[in-house]
């Protein structure tokens, strides 16, 4: 439902998952039955199902504008729903103070530094209302780039925005879309990678739940832009309500003829087509996701060929993560010089280096104060998202590393917080800037038993194809094992270090190659840790 | 169809282009190990062993997969592809349950040679034991699961070759196994053709037929190399002869 200009106040009540599990949907039936006990009706009082509020810890999140002034409400129980529409409607009313402790600050950090690109419309709009994605400017930009711009005029802007991979491998969009786009002539595919499986990261479903024609418009201006005219968008199945928001979504447009007679005024032939994943976190590679397009068996296959020169059916086929496909409309209606200017530059930096340009979102959980969403420009220091937005960890205890990148990455430890968000400084420090996950650990954290649970999720996440990731994982896990239990050896810190490097340099694809980072990261960082590990098992007096 | 010179080892050879990197050391007259490659099979690069290092390459290359480039400089024999493919071959060991003295090809097995070729004489690695089964439903042949080492050249040469598809790879990880038809007992198998194929392509003693005892696999791994030769050059040539 759209809001109307007449409604004098309106309530947008977070429908996203982590909201929906705290009762959001709940509580948005209790504000209406509410709204109609105080006699008013939709027009009075807009009560609207929205996308993320980023907030995600705190949820339900319920974001009002009224006479009693914008304000952001969290966890407000169902049963006091009639307060929170009193503080609503009027100014100063008792019921703000009696909910005072429900009441968040707009003006926090984790809010004010967030600079949204590709979540401008999250928490705005209504995620199953085209006509509310409308007007706001969805599909915009794709009418501008049909009616207007030729493919190449597309790939300079993107190419000059700085845009990099936000699937966290950070190849240059551009040059992605140019090497597609410039392959003998011949059928093309698009292919969106939604097969969001790092533990600790909801980027992508952020976007896909409340935004799902965000992704779409990415989607069809690439396929515009290297000349393709069919695509598909490849959702993990542990997404269920991502899945039935862009299911519907895509119904909707085909409802109206498609993309060409529905927002562009021409007939186009671009067909989008939805695919679910079956559970296998490999299937996020690009060359497993084919297969599993293809309905093969979703293992990955050696590059070259990449899939920009031989892909779903052997044509050439564009592979670009959901959130950097959710960054183009904003790139196209700015212009890519806009976006390349909102990064910061980082210290050092070399010249000539690959930019890093732009935002990036990060899901932000783990020991921290404020779990949610932040999307904030590349090149802001770590500690600034952690410490400054994230509020640190509970209970004012100190931070003790930062976990970026999943079961790829590895963990900056707290000496290195002032590292500035780019892939190259992340990697410096044997991290990744990865997908952006980012997990907190407070001081409780041992070491050794993260990278074991790290170690554990790729044993069980390999596809089994090549031998260093099928039995060099078990290899691994089995030796921290060790370390975890206390009863390791001083050479079995050695087999570890050999054993990962091992793994990492001879796998077959980028799962098996950053399976040993969070190993070899906290190796590198918290040696002292593994290194005690081995003298409690010296001690016998020491028995556990 | 362009010529590429490069070298191996410091000696300049020329390949045909699109020939692979493995073809490239052949012919500079390097051996490299290889398990899940088999001449006539599409190279899949699964094993590791076959890693060679490429100069301005950050990391090691699978030569059956690689391909080579004008002027490209490839080294084969450097301490750190021993170790790596020392250690691969280790794994291979301690992740199955592979008892030479009692196995059916003992003396025929590529895993043994490879063991014998990296020097590898123990694993530094404990052995998994893992519980695998014996398939032996087929009337000519037996898979035993124990002895694979999911190189998957028998799913190629059924699918490429024999065209059947009988074999296929279910699980993932560590839990991978090879199953017949779809995961039946193989003698269930109706599209089995029963050509042998598979077991002339199996490196190790998995899959071997049913009168052969320990030490007795014939292997005939050249088979499917001149089987997709004749198909390809629309002639046959039989084994022994030279190539035309």
């Amino acid at each position: 439902m759209s809001v109307t200009a007449a409604a004098t106040g309106r309530l947008r009540c977070c429908d996203a998952s982590a909201c929906r599990q705290a009762g959001g949907p709940a509580l948005r039936q209790a504000l209406i039955t509410a709204r109609t006990a105080a006699g008013l009706a939709e027009q009075d009082l807009a009560i609207q199902p929205v996308g993320c509020l980023r907030l995600c810890g705190r949820g339900p999140l319920v974001a009002a504008e009224g006479a009693g002034g914008p304000g952001l409400w969290g966890g407000v129980p169902p049963e006091r729903a009639g307060e929170l529409l009193a503080a609503v409607r009027a100014a100063g009313d008792a019921s703000a103070e009696a909910l005072a402790a429900h009441r968040l600050d707009p003006h926090h950090p984790f809010f004010a530094l967030q600079q949204p690109v590709v979540l401008e419309r999250c928490g705005l709009i209504d995620p199953d209302d085209l006509d509310d994605a409308l007007a706001h400017g969805a599909y915009a930009q794709l009418r501008r780039c049909v009616r207007e711009l030729s493919p190449e005029a597309v790939r300079d802007e993107v190419r000059r925005s700085g845009l990099r991979g936000r699937g966290g491998a950070g190849y240059p969009t551009g040059l992605k879309w140019d090497t597609v786009a410039l392959q003998p002539p011949g059928p093309r595919l698009v292919v969106a990678n939604g097969d969001e499986g790092d533990p600790g990261a909801f980027m992508d479903r952020t976007v896909l739940e409340s935004d799902p024609h965000r992704l779409l418009e990415g989607l069809a201006i690439a396929a515009w832009a290297v000349a393709a005219e069919r695509g598909y968008v490849y959702v993990r199945a542990e997404y269920p309500l991502a899945i039935a928001r862009l299911r519907r979504a895509l119904e909707q447009v085909e409802a109206r003829g498609g993309f060409g007679a529905a927002f562009c005024g021409t007939p186009w032939p671009l067909q989008l087509e939805v695919r679910v994943g079956a559970g296998a976190y490999v299937c996020g590679e690009e060359t497993a996701l084919l297969q599993s397009i293809e309905g093969r068996r979703g293992t990955p296959r050696p590059r070259p060929p990449y899939p920009a020169q031989r892909g779903l059916g052997g044509a050439p086929t564009l592979i670009n993560n959901v959130e950097t496909l959710a960054a183009v409309p904003a790139i196209l209606r700015e212009g890519g010089a806009w976006y390349a200017g909102l990064g910061v530059a980082a210290e050092g930096e070399a010249a000539g280096a690959p930019a890093n340009a732009g935002t990036k979102v990060f899901s932000l959980s783990g020991a921290v104060v404020n779990t949610g969403v932040v999307e904030v420009p590349l090149g802001l220091p770590l500690r600034t998202v952690v410490e400054t937005m994230g509020g640190g960890v509970p209970g004012g205890q100190p931070v003790k590393a930062v976990q970026t990148g999943g079961p790829s990455g590895g963990c900056i430890p707290a000496s290195h917080l002032d590292t500035p968000l780019s892939y190259e400084a992340l990697a410096a420090l044997g991290s990744i800037l990865g997908s952006g996950g980012m997990v907190v650990l407070g001081p409780e954290t041992a070491m050794p038993a993260l990278a074991r649970y790290f170690m554990g999720f790729c044993v069980e996440e390999s596809c089994g194809k090549c031998l260093p990731c099928r039995a060099g994982t078990v290899q691994l896990a089995a030796l921290l094992d060790r370390f975890v239990a206390g009863q390791a050896e001083p050479a079995d810190l050695e087999r570890l270090a050999e054993l990962g490097a091992m793994v990492k340099a001879t796998s077959l694809c980028g799962l098996g190659q950053s399976a040993p980072n969070p190993l070899l990261a906290t190796l590198r960082h918290f040696r002292g840790e593994y290194e005690a590990a081995c003298r409690a098992a010296a001690e016998p007096g020491r028995a556990s | 169809m362009g010529v590429i010179t490069l070298t191996v080892d410091g000696a300049a050879v020329a390949v045909p282009a699109g020939a692979s990197l493995l073809e490239a050391c052949r012919r500079a007259g390097v051996v490299l190990p290889t398990l899940c490659h088999l001449d006539g099979l599409t190279p899949v690069g699964a094993c590791r062993l076959c890693l060679v290092e490429v100069e301005g390459v950050g990391r090691p290359v699978a030569a059956c997969v690689g391909e080579p480039a004008e002027g490209m400089a490839v080294h084969t024999d450097t301490p750190q592809l021993r170790q790596l493919r020392r250690m691969g071959v280790e794994l291979f060991f301690a992740e199955g349950n592979h008892i030479c003295a009692f196995c059916v090809a003992n003396g025929a097995c590529e895993l043994q040679d490879v063991a014998v070729a990296v020097g590898m004489d123990h694993s530094r690695f404990p052995y998994r034991y893992p519980q695998r089964a014996v398939d032996a439903s087929h009337p000519l042949f037996t898979l035993d699961h124990n002895r694979c080492i999911l190189c998957t050249r028998c799913v190629r040469a059924c699918d490429e070759l024999e065209g059947a598809h009988v074999w296929d790879v279910a699980e993932r990880g560590s839990h991978c196994r090879i199953v017949a038809g779809l995961d039946q007992p193989w003698g269930a198998v109706e599209a089995c053709t029963s050509c042998g194929l598979c077991v002339d392509a199996c490196p190790t003693g998995a899959l071997f037929h049913n009168d052969a005892t320990t030490a007795e696999k014939q292997a005939h791994r050249e088979r499917p190399a001149l089987l997709r030769e004749a198909r390809l050059g629309h002639g046959w040539r039989n084994q022994g002869e030279a190539p035309p």
